[in-house]
């Protein structure tokens, strides 16, 4: 794999797939925890560091295990048991070692289990018959643009909270419209690659 | 055997999911015992070590902020009325080396203390009980203070702010509702004989 492949991917999966504004994974938190930068960055460390962890787990389940027993077709059911399992290790392993990290955190750790886009992203791991490598980085990838545009809005948001919103579209409704806005804003990096 | 479990769908999708199931099951027991949290957070661990007077010698407004503080790495001997035995224990909570008594936050009292406000000398400016930490004097302005025994910790800090000096501290005195049984081990324990004779030759 070449140097160059190593940074499609990446600018790929940041930019021009990001996960919540072009391929709408993951928006619950997305819209749930962007009303505070600081809740914000830490949930996107968290989503991070278990969606890597993630992508390389189910890899290795989907190569070693489903696929010589030819159990395709299991692959949604055992990734969620992966993940629900690797979220618990990593809660058990923080609490352990970085307490501090951990308080921070808080309920979004466990909350990273149900987000749709770490499931998406061992789904589509395997959809786009990613090797080793590769799966690891489209994870990291993909969770670093999760987490950037997580932090962008979350920017956007701690100012629409003190701006002067039309009654109507106070609160969640001018949410939405600014990350409408916000995926049209990233329809523009469409041409910068094509993964 | 293995063949047949293999060329089965049912029987291979329940062995790989089971299998699945058991091996995240063991990874996560290992983990619920080798990465255990005992009781309570840090936090709430050293506020109950800390003495509880909340007399904010240590430069924090009481024992809890105190507390807050050595997590986020203040250094532990700031407490004069815990004294070195709560150095210590706190040293061993947090695996550190005890340090002695940090001499600018005051001396350790040596026997436990309440402050006294003569009475007729008193003129009534209310500047202890705004410095009281636990509301521990009555009074109101031009109005004589009084102490309450009870809630008083000892902690000195009313004694610099007033005016006339009227304020002392006195040793508390022993009496029925302040008297309470000795720690079993806070004296060697003459059980046998020979536990007594040791402790004459050493005096």
């Amino acid at each position: 794999m070449s140097i160059n492949e190593f940074f499609l991917i990446l600018l790929g999966t940041i930019f021009v797939n990001n996960f919540v504004l072009v391929q709408f994974l993951g928006l619950c938190p997305f819209m749930g925890v962007s009303n505070k930068l600081e809740s914000a960055i830490g949930m996107g460390a968290a989503t991070t560091f278990v969606m890597t962890i993630a992508s390389v787990c189910t890899y290795l389940v989907d190569h070693w295990m489903l696929a010589p027993l030819g159990l395709e077709y299991l692959r949604t059911i055992a990734f969620i048991l992966v993940i629900a399992a690797v979220v618990q290790f990593v809660k058990m392993f923080m609490e352990k070692t970085s307490p501090l990290l951990y308080r921070v955190l808080g309920v979004f750790l466990p909350l990273i289990t149900v987000n749709c886009a770490v499931l998406g992203v061992a789904l589509l791991n395997t959809q786009k018959a990613h090797n080793f490598f590769e799966s690891t980085l489209y994870g990291f990838g993909g969770a670093l643009g999760f987490s950037i545009v997580l932090i962008l809005f979350s920017a956007m948001r701690e100012r629409l909270a003190v701006a002067d919103v039309p009654q109507p579209f106070k609160g969640a409704a001018i949410g939405m419209i600014t990350a409408g806005l916000m995926s049209l804003a990233f329809m523009g990096f469409t041409g910068l690659a094509a993964h | 055997m293995l063949e047949l479990i293999f060329h089965n769908p049912i029987a291979s999708a329940l062995t790989a999911l089971v299998s699945l199931s058991l091996l995240f099951g063991a990874i996560l027991g290992f983990a619920a015992v080798r990465y255990k949290v005992e009781g309570n957070p840090i936090v709430e661990r050293i506020d109950n070590i800390l003495p509880q007077t909340q007399c904010g010698q240590c430069g924090y407004p009481g024992c809890k902020p105190y507390a807050q503080a050595i997590v986020g790495g203040d250094a532990i001997n700031k407490c004069p009325p815990g004294g070195q035995s709560t150095i210590n224990a706190l040293a061993d909570l947090l695996d550190i080396e005890a340090p002695q008594l940090d001499a600018e936050h005051g001396a350790e009292p040596e026997v436990k203390k309440v402050a006294f406000i003569r009475e007729a000398e008193c003129i009534g400016c209310t500047k202890c009980i705004q410095a009281c930490p636990t509301d521990a004097i009555l009074g109101a302005a031009k109005q004589m203070h009084t102490v309450i025994v009870d809630e008083c910790t000892g902690c000195d800090l009313c004694v610099d702010p007033c005016p006339v000096d009227c304020i002392d501290m006195l040793p508390v005195t022993e009496h029925l509702s302040t008297w309470s049984w000795e720690l079993p081990n806070a004296k060697p324990r003459n059980l046998i004989a020979s536990d007594k004779h040791q402790q004459d030759q050493a005096a």
